[in-house]
């Protein structure tokens, strides 16, 4: 046994020697190809700011102009007054995507307290029975859904797209969950001591402790709104109430309206707007990627 | 269980069932409102002839028999579909390790290449369906405007049915693979060094540890993604849509898209149920196979 760490330890020694020669082949090998891969990742979004400054003459050229040269700043603020963006933008923000987070933060963090802080009969069936729905594609509530909705009158509004956020979902349930079980249960018992009841032990002590978590969700569910495509799609034909993502999806219409392909500017106009679209989302993910990826790594390593 | 034991529960237990009840409720009652409902319905529709318009009509089976006999484009959707989870999801997982297995050597700026293997996954749908059909227009776009400065032949990546599917599956899968890098990046930096270090002293090479450690212990999160790549490849919707809309001709016409279609823009409500129902029949017998065959391949470190 003693014997094995320095066995090891000259294995090692060894092993690097052995290596060093093909060492700096290995290593601009790896760069390379981390770079060639990095290159063709980042093209899509580099080929959307690099169009979104172009000229009508830069943006046919071939060979592409991958560097525009001079740069338009201006198709920024014309492609902007080229719809009611400022209206999609608000509708999206506070119709939808900051109702649904509250609502959502709210639902999941008591639903989860429920059933990992709390002990009752019954708890684990009802449990598995919240992890058997994940399973059930969403496409088949998607018709009767709409049904209903309709019968309430809530075509054409934000409602069938927030107010469901009221009902907890089972993914954020169950990360929540996973979260949750991390806090020893000395705390709360400590706290019951002390003769607080459930909801105090929950927002006095408990959710300081997952702030993270709660962030996870806000997070997602922020993003989640802010992209959605499908539900506004579904729910959602006045021009009034767009989101910004409906807008988007039928940006060309709207482009042709104004006329811009006959100024050569449709793609740096249709690529602008993608920019600004986009931009928000990615400066949320680059303040709090590491609640991003606990997030992801939470839910796929130990689920 | 919980209903015909409650009358053998203690004061205090049931006081305790009560108090868990409330926490969930929420939950609860989401699942019988929004769950077990419309689940419901859903059937009774896929049974009936409906259009909202008109009362519905009951047609028995006749709407899941008209999607293997007559309807002209289920079954192209059937096979697009495999097509696009069947070769997109090994894809996906492939691309994913491949990554992961690089950033995870000793290297210089591994967030900086995390974050970049990362981006396009969060991109919105709507952005990258925009970006990429420009980028790849046949006249305009960077690939085949470069193509043709070298006087090459273009290539008609969306627009040809031949090449369509296999560029929407690279484009989906491949530049969508960021989530899963992520959470394989994270499992390889969990595998314990121990392992490792066995392994040397035993006399293994880098690949004979990297077959006998590293994938072994990545295998629940291979299934893992095996699985939710499954589910929810089944269930891609807005990038399909406004990428390609299932064209040209149908290349690209998947199970999602074709429902969407038969319920909100040809109104049949009962169809589209039983669409979904098939498709939820699939999706389950693959999980269910997915997991049965992996049992033996897929290690936990926990069960040892």
């Amino acid at each position: 046994m003693s014997g094995t760490p320095a066995a090891a330890g000259a294995l090692a020694v060894h092993a690097r020697k052995r290596k060093r020669p093909s060492f700096w082949a290995s290593q601009v090998l790896k760069y390379v190809l981390l770079l060639v891969l990095s290159a063709s990742f980042m093209l899509p979004l580099f080929w959307m700011i690099a169009s979104s400054l172009k000229t009508s003459g830069q943006i046919i050229a071939i060979p592409p102009i991958w560097w525009p040269n001079p740069i338009r700043w201006a198709n920024y603020p014309e492609a902007w007054a080229t719809d009611r963006y400022a209206l999609y933008l608000f509708n999206t923000v506070f119709r939808y995507a900051l109702p649904v987070t509250l609502l959502s933060v709210f639902s999941n963090v008591v639903v989860a307290y429920g059933f990992s802080r709390l002990r009752w009969p019954g708890r684990e069936t009802l449990f598995s029975i919240l992890l058997a729905t994940m399973m059930i594609p969403g496409q088949v509530y998607m018709v009767p859904l709409y049904i209903i909705y309709r019968r309430l009158g809530w075509i054409n509004s934000y409602y069938p797209l927030t107010v469901p956020a009221i009902f907890a979902n089972a993914y954020y349930v169950f990360l929540l969950r996973q979260f949750f079980r991390t806090i020893p249960n000395e705390l709360s018992e400590a706290a019951c001591i002390d003769g607080a009841g459930e909801w105090s032990i929950l927002w006095r002590i408990i959710i300081p402790l997952v702030r993270p978590a709660i962030a996870v969700i806000a997070l997602t569910t922020f993003t989640g709104a802010w992209n959605d495509y499908m539900g506004p799609l579904i729910y959602i034909n006045k021009t009034d109430i767009y989101p910004f993502s409906l807008a988007l999806g039928r940006i060309g219409a709207a482009l042709s309206q104004v006329g811009a392909i006959n100024k050569g500017l449709y793609y740096s106009y249709e690529m602008a707007i993608s920019a600004i679209f986009t931009i928000p989302v990615i400066l949320l993910f680059y303040f709090a990627q590491r609640t991003f990826i606990e997030g992801i790594k939470l839910t796929g390593i130990k689920g | 269980m919980a209903k015909e034991g409650i009358l053998h529960l203690s004061y205090q237990e049931r006081r305790r069932l009560a108090r868990g009840l409330i926490f969930v409720s929420p939950w609860l009652l989401g699942l019988l409102l929004l769950g077990a409902y419309p689940l419901i319905s859903s059937i009774y529709y896929s049974l009936h002839r409906y259009d909202l318009m008109r009362p519905a009509v009951f047609i028995g089976l006749s709407n899941y028999t008209e999607l293997f006999t007559t309807d002209p484009t289920f079954k192209q959707a059937l096979v697009n579909t495999f097509c696009y989870v069947g070769i997109g999801v090994p894809v996906s997982i492939i691309s994913a390790f491949l990554a992961a297995t690089l950033l995870n050597t000793k290297m210089l700026g591994r967030p900086v290449f995390r974050a970049i293997f990362y981006f396009p996954a969060i991109v919105p749908a709507t952005v990258s369906a925009t970006v990429w059909s420009f980028l790849l227009n046949p006249q305009y776009g960077a690939i085949n405007a470069t193509l043709r400065a070298f006087k090459l032949p273009i290539v008609p990546f969306l627009t040809s049915p031949t090449y369509a599917m296999p560029s929407v599956i690279s484009i989906a899968w491949v530049w969508g693979c960021g989530y899963t890098m992520v959470l394989f990046l994270a499992t390889l930096q969990d595998v314990p060094r121990e392992l490792y270090e066995a392994a040397t002293v035993d006399g293994a090479g880098a690949w004979h540890k990297y077959w006998n450690v590293t994938i072994p212990m990545c295998t629940p999160v291979i299934l893992f993604n095996l699985v939710t790549g499954l589910i929810y490849g089944f269930q891609d919707f807005t990038f399909l849509r406004l990428l390609t809309n299932g064209g040209p001709g149908n290349a690209t016409e998947v199970f999602s898209l074709e429902l969407f279609k038969n319920a909100f823009e040809y109104l049949r409500m009962g169809k589209a149920c039983a669409m979904a129902w098939v498709m939820f029949i699939i999706v389950v017998i693959l999980t269910v196979l997915l997991f049965k065959s992996s049992a033996r391949v897929v290690y936990y470190a926990d069960t040892n």
